[in-house]
């Protein structure tokens, strides 16, 4: 038996370097393969000796999937891994091509200065560095009842910036440069994956006396909609919100949707945006983003019904609406002081520096729609468990929050990075990288994390889904508090720019 | 005053050895290596060591038949639980939750003692190391992951026939060489490694100094030893035996006895008479809050010990 696995481990050496060096072959066969491979053909197509193993399959090919990848080829001690990532978006194999006079993408991300510090460590910041990628030093935040607002200033933190926001496919095409041209044992499958036996060895022992699957026992086997076979000792889910490595290893979410759908498009001014606006309106809040170039984004949280009208409303009344939203629609322009001349916050802020906060300003207006109008459902999703026996969940298939702050895939980017880091602790140490007790370290360092931020995020979800007189002042003293009392601004603010954990949580 | 504790400890150990029964967590934590190791020597007792070696590993070879035969049921009950060696939620759940702190020790010891990177994923390509009281083998896995070419030996059979199974199913771990039989064995055998490693070992033999002395001659000159044990200190008492047998139950009441703990000075006093010469000492504090182990200067429960050898 010993000797068997030598020999079939020496045939999958060497059919990994063959493969990693056609990988431009691979992904041209890649698309064109038809995918008609039902559920029951599989086990007949895949035969003992040929299945190819793999240190970690990463299930989803995405922001939070390539970040994993990154990661991992960017440490000394995981370089050597032998990764392969399974996603049938033909992107991953013919190349993101993104022309830099198009208008942005209206699907967007807001990156915190701790995502950015980490594209920089994996190596991808150079890939996204010439495309259009724009900073912001300020933001404001107020409601439609006009009793309360807040302006932050990157200087509040000391810092240059609070964020940048970049377009999904501009980060997507950064990693899988970064990826490409790594020095790292990968293999993309365009492909989907179908079943996952996490026991696969005994099974089929059991089921049909094959000894040789025995030696395999320790590890996960994939069967992809290609009718590729594949093991793995760790099968990493970043398969998105609806996680077919979450269903099938059997993990239990909790949450809910909202009755609220989002939508979002590129719109552009007449001059240029550099602060991040959001508003608070009856129905959810609508947030501007900078996009550079006179662009911004618009991510507009509605009920379903409205969403629909919104998005087939003519491009000239749409921008009406935005441009109402955005200023006196729904309620008054706050005002700086919430009591009258009597400010009771004004002596929290006396010993503080003011740090410039502006008084309340209004967006610029929007002259013109410049994408499509896009419409998508909001919820809040969470795994209860994170990892079991070769299994990790990271990003949305392991949490999926409401859009407001744009937290969602930071999230995602800091359980990619604490999954490498926790990987290559582990390979210094010498453990099985599938091992449940290492994975369980990753979980128990992401998990409060994330739910922490669900928490406060929905809870500002639904602090703003009853207007209600007492309640809306009670909101608007939050802001004024969160104006004023710097300490507490500037650890919103750190919180916010994913640098720290807010104190509350830990 | 060595001596002295070396006699007590003798003793101790000798009477431990009938009065002890051995219970799925006991083995958790002495690895079982107590009736690989205990067991020969025990009942060759005070023999001198000028008796001849030779003679020594006849009679371990005649006792080991006899033992089997002693300790039936609890051959019996231990071989029951082997296979829950790499069970990390079993009855070895403690010793695997150790093992990533213990390696880590060795990993940053080895390294800088031989040269080796240690950012890399495998520092220990090209060294032969001996994991000494292997058990299930989960300390020998790592290393050889680590890069080493590690030979594992226990003198338990079962465990040696988990050890190579569990290792067969990695191509890495499947070039582990495991024998079942004891670090005198090697000696006679002449075999010599580059490290020696033998943990949680040293608190369960019969004489501690010869056992020293057998794994002094199975490192190489310039080579490295790397043992741990449990301190003889109150606080040891108060946590090894009053409240992880007593209170928290994660070990059998009777695993160990206190007088057969080494404190670190007894320990590098034995090493040195063995051309051992400790470098570095480390102490495991256990965080109930996180459930972790980490390494720290207190060394006054579980400890850890580097030494090379002399050049002569």
């Amino acid at each position: 038996m010993n000797r068997f696995i030598r020999k079939s481990f020496a045939v999958n050496l060497g059919g990994i370097r063959v493969r990693s060096r056609c990988l431009c072959g691979a992904a041209a066969a890649g698309p064109s393969g038809s995918i008609r491979q039902s559920n029951h053909g599989q086990e007949q197509q895949c035969s003992g000796t040929s299945i190819a193993q793999y240190d970690i399959a990463i299930v989803g090919g995405g922001m939070v999937g390539m970040s994993l990848a990154c990661s991992l080829a960017s440490m000394p001690l995981t370089k050597h891994l032998n990764v392969a990532i399974i996603d049938s978006n033909p992107a991953l194999v013919n190349g993101i091509r993104i022309n830099k006079q198009d208008p942005p993408d209206p699907r967007v991300s807001t990156i915190t200065p701790a995502t950015t510090s980490m594209f920089r460590d994996i190596g991808a910041w150079q890939y996204l560095q010439p495309y259009r990628h724009a900073y912001f030093d300020q933001m404001q935040v107020w409601d439609y009842t006009g009793l309360g607002y807040t302006r932050y200033h990157a200087r509040d933190v000391d810092k240059d910036s609070l964020g940048c926001v970049v377009e999904n496919k501009v980060l997507q095409s950064s990693l899988l440069l970064c990826i490409q041209n790594a020095d790292f044992q990968k293999r993309i499958f365009p492909s989907r994956l179908v079943s996952m036996s996490l026991n696969p060895g005994l099974k089929s022992k059991q089921m049909d006396g094959i000894s040789s699957e025995i030696s395999r026992a320790d590890l996960a086997k994939l069967h992809l909609s290609d009718g590729t076979c594949l093991y793995a000792k760790l099968v990493v889910g970043a398969d998105g919100s609806k996680s077919q490595v979450r269903e099938l290893a059997g993990f239990k979410t909790t949450g809910w949707n909202y009755s609220q759908n989002a939508v979002i498009c590129t719109v552009e001014h007449a001059s240029e945006n550099q602060c991040a606006w959001q508003r608070f309106l009856p129905a959810g809040p609508i947030a501007l983003l900078p996009m550079g170039d006179n662009f911004s984004n618009i991510v507009w949280t509605m009920n379903p019904k409205e969403a629909l009208d919104r998005k087939s409303m003519t491009e000239i009344d749409f921008v009406k609406t935005v441009n109402h939203a955005l200023d006196h629609g729904f309620g008054p322009h706050p005002t700086s002081s919430l009591l009258g001349k009597g400010n009771i916050f004004s002596w929290f802020g006396a010993g503080v520096p003011t740090s410039g906060n502006g008084g309340f300003e209004i967006p610029p207006k929007v002259v013109k729609l410049a994408s499509e109008r896009m419409v998508f459902p909001l919820s809040l999703r969470h795994a209860n468990d994170y990892v079991s026996k070769h299994v990790a969940l990271i990003g949305d298939a392991a949490h999926t929050v409401h859009p407001l702050a744009g937290q969602g895939v930071n999230l995602g980017f800091g359980d990619a990075f604490a999954l490498s880091r926790v990987i290559g602790e582990a390979i210094a140490v010498g453990m099985d990288i599938g091992e449940a007790s290492l994975l369980k370290k990753y979980e128990a360092e992401r998990k409060p994390a994330n739910i922490a931020m669900m928490a406060i995020l929905d809870g500002f979800q639904k602090a703003y889904s009853v207007d209600f007189g007492p309640l809306n002042i009670l909101r608007a003293a939050g802001f004024h508090a969160a104006n004023y009392i710097s300490p507490l601004k500037r650890s919103i603010i750190s919180y916010a720019s994913g640098e720290q954990r807010l104190p509350l949580f830990t | 005053m060595a001596s002295k504790l070396l006699h007590r400890v003798r003793a101790v150990s000798a009477r431990l050895k009938y009065s002890r029964t051995l219970s799925p967590t006991l083995a958790a934590f002495a690895s079982s290596r107590l009736l690989s190791d205990v067991a020969p020597s025990a009942s060759t007792s005070p023999a001198p060591q000028s008796s001849g070696s030779s003679d020594k590993f006849e009679h371990n070879a005649k006792s080991s038949s006899v033992r089997s035969s002693l300790k039936d049921p609890e051959l019996a009950k231990f071989s029951a639980i082997a296979d829950t060696w790499w069970d990390s939620g079993g009855p070895f759940k403690p010793l695997h939750l150790m093992n990533p702190t213990r390696l880590a020790f060795i990993r940053s010891t080895l390294c800088r003692h031989f040269g080796k990177d240690p950012s890399s994923a495998r520092p220990f390509e090209g060294m032969k190391i001996v994991d000494v009281g292997c058990g299930g083998g989960i300390l020998s896995e790592p290393l050889a992951r680590m890069g080493a070419s590690v030979t594992g030996v226990d003198a338990v059979d079962k465990n040696i026939k988990i050890a190579r199974i569990h290792a067969d199913l990695d191509p890495v771990t499947s070039t582990i060489e495991y024998c079942c039989t004891t670090a005198e064995k090697l000696v006679e055998e002449q075999r010599k490694f580059d490290a020696v490693i033998s943990l949680e070992v040293i608190e369960h033999v019969a004489d501690p100094a010869e056992f020293c002395q057998s794994l002094s001659a199975l490192t190489i000159p310039e080579g490295a030893l790397v043992i741990s044990t449990i301190n003889r200190s109150m606080r040891a008492y108060a946590t090894a035996i009053v409240a992880a047998e007593y209170l928290l139950h994660w070990l059998p009441k009777g695993t160990h006895q206190w007088l057969s703990f080494l404190t670190p000075e007894e320990l590098v006093l034995i090493l040195q008479r063995s051309s051992i010469c400790v470098k570095e000492m480390a102490g495991f504090v256990y965080n109930p809050l996180t459930g972790r182990w980490s390494l720290s200067d207190d060394v006054s429960v579980n400890f850890i010990a580097f030494g090379t050898k002399n050049s002569q």
